[in-house]
């Protein structure tokens, strides 16, 4: 699948593309296959995200899990700092980033 | 006498002079050292501004083109051309944005004539945005050393 | 300490509000990102792989109590309670908001600071030695030197959209303390016949292409140096190549042109700008130095130390260095602790930092290229306290220039252009080092990983440098020995095929086997290296 990410104008945080809105979770990320510079581009328009890109993911316990690591430690926040990251307290984060 | 304000191709221009703009188009470096009677050539890039120096005398305009902004070559250009004395318009056409006008005021730049149109308040503010200055450039003002000391 | 006057103030004032401006701009949408992209990248402002990235300004690397006391109230009001000190003597902030940013810049300028140039193709932050002005080898304090620079190259209207971005460094010392030959001009303050002059290195680097500086000039005269620095920057934001961004920097130009023929270009422009000589140019050197005179070091201060404590003495003798003044040192705060994330201070630590400052080392702090913190002036006497306090504090660690003191660049936890993480392999060889007990065995031994071939961690010239590349979606280790950033400058060489994580780790320890099998007395690992060659090592490493 092909997922859709960027950065929050404002706050430059890393956001996800769920279909209607932009979400800080690539949990809530769809498929956007064939249609990702559409709405790229409309969305960059519109200032609701910025710098968007597709890229490569699959699914993984039933959510999207980004197919290089790179886009995994976007997803999740620096895995030498866990208490930074969107799951502090989740003790196998590491096995999804790695 | 061309009315520039009519001409289509010229409606983003401001000019910081009082004199009459040259009313014909600008030749490139190559063509300009061929022949001897135009009065206006255009830089490009990767052109040597230094071959103009010998022909300032006839020169009314240099046109120093930007085709993109972050290529600042023509900042050079400029400054070279005013260090040896060049008094005619000096005119950045291309990709100029509001944010670097003020540095290309102070290389020498006394026109511009961009692709997209620059904001009249932005431009403003832009024009007016350093109270003070740390070099010496072409626009001639006071640098702070100069100040600091006198 | 180099305080502004009216003038300084102004020009950074004027510059938030210029940011402030161009940030609403951006938000209001009539910039787009690739307009706003260079603007912010001129105040520090990055995208980063999880946010915003901020990285501020520590001219030559100098700071005050009150400089660093607002870099830690920043990294708790806008970021989340720390920060990163960097391989330019800057410090960086990881999780910044753009809509923060201009208000970040303002706190900045009330107390002198900034972010001015900190990223973009410009003349950026100018470093130097990080023990100037307390050394006993520097002929004289290269820091004026480096002010002029800084005031020189700040707003500079002909040098703002270079080819690419542009390292300068000053020191004043035969020994480098600053990789002075791995920047784009490297100058070395020198004295001839009684008179101190500019010696020009130009066109060293690191990155994909590392090189090291050729001299171009032996001698600048100081009243010339600044008309000299921008015949340099001429003929490079003239000549050098804007049709690959790899191949952008002034190293390259100088490589292909030759040295020589770049030097002849370069003195074929002074001649010209010497036409248009700068005013006052010594004045302001001479004012500017006024700033950077000698505090009043106590007379006759004591000279022995109390090395009952076994602890202590170990960190006196690991992170202290020999000062001009007797019976001071210079003090080096390790922000190294075994398995910690090297550069990286919390905000308790900063402040303690500016406090500790105050009270034992006349209100100044350095920041290291090695991402440390350096007490400049501290009275021997006054060691054991100061000690006593940093240990307390976690900062304690009696590590500098050993395999602990890791150079590590942010990688794949913090970085866009990363491809590979090198902070968990930093913790992992420190953890390893300090379980085995080798450290102190291995004496100096200078340990530096990049995440990525643009070599911010300063790899090629690591004792042994790690570089991180992407094999095929994996992270996958390279080992590098043989380099050098100091005055016996070198660029290190791949031993052989990459390592995952663990195997790394493995070959960094084999490594130092084979050092400790082979040298002879007094060899640091360097010098095993250079006298017996990679041979040995690849024989060890891939048998």
């Amino acid at each position: 699948m092909r997922i859709l990410t960027g950065n929050d104008l404002k706050t430059g945080f890393v956001t996800w593309w769920t279909g209607s809105d932009w979400s800080l979770h690539v949990e809530d990320a769809v498929d956007v296959t064939g249609k990702e510079d559409e709405i790229a581009s409309r969305e960059e328009a519109a200032r609701r995200v910025n710098v968007p890109y597709a890229i490569d993911a699959e699914l993984h316990e039933g959510s999207p899990r980004p197919a290089h690591i790179k886009d995994r430690v976007r997803a999740l926040g620096p895995t030498v700092r866990q208490d930074l990251t969107l799951k502090p307290a989740d003790p196998d984060i590491g096995n999804w980033v790695i | 006498m061309a009315d520039l304000s009519s001409d289509p191709a010229r409606l983003n221009l401001i000019r910081y002079r009082d004199d009459k703009p040259v009313d014909h188009g600008a030749v490139t470096v190559d063509a300009f050292l061929d022949q001897s009677n135009a009065s206006a050539v255009r830089i490009e890039p990767g052109d040597d501004a230094r071959e103009l120096i010998p022909h300032l005398e006839r020169l009314a305009l240099v046109e120093v083109n930007f085709p993109a902004f972050g290529d600042g070559r023509g900042y050079s250009s400029a400054q070279i051309l005013r260090e040896a004395g060049y008094e005619g318009e000096l005119r950045a056409v291309g990709d100029v944005l509001v944010d670097q006008v003020a540095y290309m005021r102070r290389c020498g730049f006394d026109a511009f004539d961009p692709d997209s149109a620059l904001d009249a308040d932005d431009l403003e503010a832009a024009l007016n945005r350093w109270p003070e200055v740390y070099q010496k450039a072409a626009d001639g003002r006071t640098p702070i050393w100069s100040k600091r000391h006198a | 300490m180099y305080l502004y006057d009216q003038y300084d103030q102004a020009m950074v004032d004027a510059r938030v509000e210029e940011f402030r401006d161009q940030a609403r701009r951006r938000l209001e949408g009539k910039l787009t990102e690739d307009q706003f992209k260079p603007l912010r990248l001129m105040n520090g402002l990055y995208l980063q792989l999880h946010a915003y990235m901020l990285r501020v300004a520590i001219p030559y690397g100098t700071l005050n109590s009150r400089q660093m006391h607002a870099l830690a109230d920043i990294a708790d009001k806008y970021d989340r309670g720390y920060g990163h000190f960097t391989t330019r003597q800057n410090i960086q902030y990881n999780w910044i908001k753009l809509e923060d940013a201009a208000d970040i810049l303002a706190d900045l300028a009330k107390v002198e600071m900034h972010a001015i140039q900190t990223s973009g193709n410009c003349i950026r932050n100018i470093s130097s030695d990080h023990f100037a002005g307390a050394a006993a080898d520097e002929v004289t304090d290269p820091r004026p030197y480096a002010e002029l620079l800084r005031q020189w190259s700040s707003f500079h209207p002909e040098f703002s959209y270079l080819p690419r971005k542009f390292k300068i460094a000053v020191i004043a010392s035969d020994h480098d303390r600053a990789a002075m030959r791995l920047h784009d001009i490297g100058i070395q303050i020198v004295e001839r016949d009684g008179e101190l002059g500019a010696k020009f290195y130009v066109g060293g680097g690191m990155g994909r292409t590392p090189m090291i500086a050729p001299c171009i000039r032996e001698f600048v005269p100081l009243d010339q140096m600044v008309t000299y620095a921008e015949a340099c920057l001429r003929v490079y934001n003239r000549q050098g190549r804007r049709d690959n961004k790899y191949k952008a920097r002034i190293k390259i130009l100088v490589h292909e042109m030759g040295a020589e023929e770049y030097a002849a270009a370069v003195e074929k422009e002074y001649e010209k700008l010497t036409e248009h000589p700068l005013d006052r140019v010594l004045e302001e050197l001479e004012r500017v130095r006024t700033f950077f005179e000698d505090p009043l070091f106590e007379q006759n201060a004591p000279e022995t130390i109390d090395r009952s404590d076994p602890d202590f003495a170990l960190w006196v003798d690991r992170n202290t260095v020999a000062h001009k003044a007797p019976g001071y040192v210079s003090a080096v705060i390790s922000l190294k602790p075994v398995g910690g994330i090297p550069g990286d201070a919390t905000s308790e630590q900063m402040r303690l930092m500016a406090d500790l400052a105050k009270d034992y080392s006349f209100d100044e702090l350095r920041v290291m290229h090695t991402q440390n913190i350096v007490l400049p002036h501290v009275r021997m006497a006054d060691l054991h306290a100061l000690w006593t306090a940093l240990d307390e504090a976690g900062l304690g660690s009696p590590n500098l220039d050993t395999v602990e003191d890791i150079i590590a660049c942010p990688g794949l936890d913090y970085c866009s252009l990363a491809n590979a993480r090198s902070i968990p392999v930093a913790q992992k060889i420190s953890q390893r080092f300090a379980a085995s007990g080798k450290t102190e065995a291995l004496g100096q031994l200078k340990l530096k990983i990049s995440g990525c071939i643009n070599a911010c961690g300063h790899h090629h010239a690591g004792h042994v440098g790690i570089l991180g590349v992407d094999r095929k979606g994996v992270e996958n280790y390279q080992l590098l020995l043989g380099g050098s950033e100091a005055e016996d400058v070198s660029l290190a060489k791949i031993t052989g095929p990459g390592f995952d994580e663990e195997g790394i780790v493995d070959a960094v320890e084999t490594a130092a086997d084979v050092y400790l099998r082979e040298r002879q007395d007094g060899e640091r690992f360097l010098d095993t290296y250079r006298r017996i060659g990679m041979n040995p090592f690849k024989e060890a490493l891939y048998g």
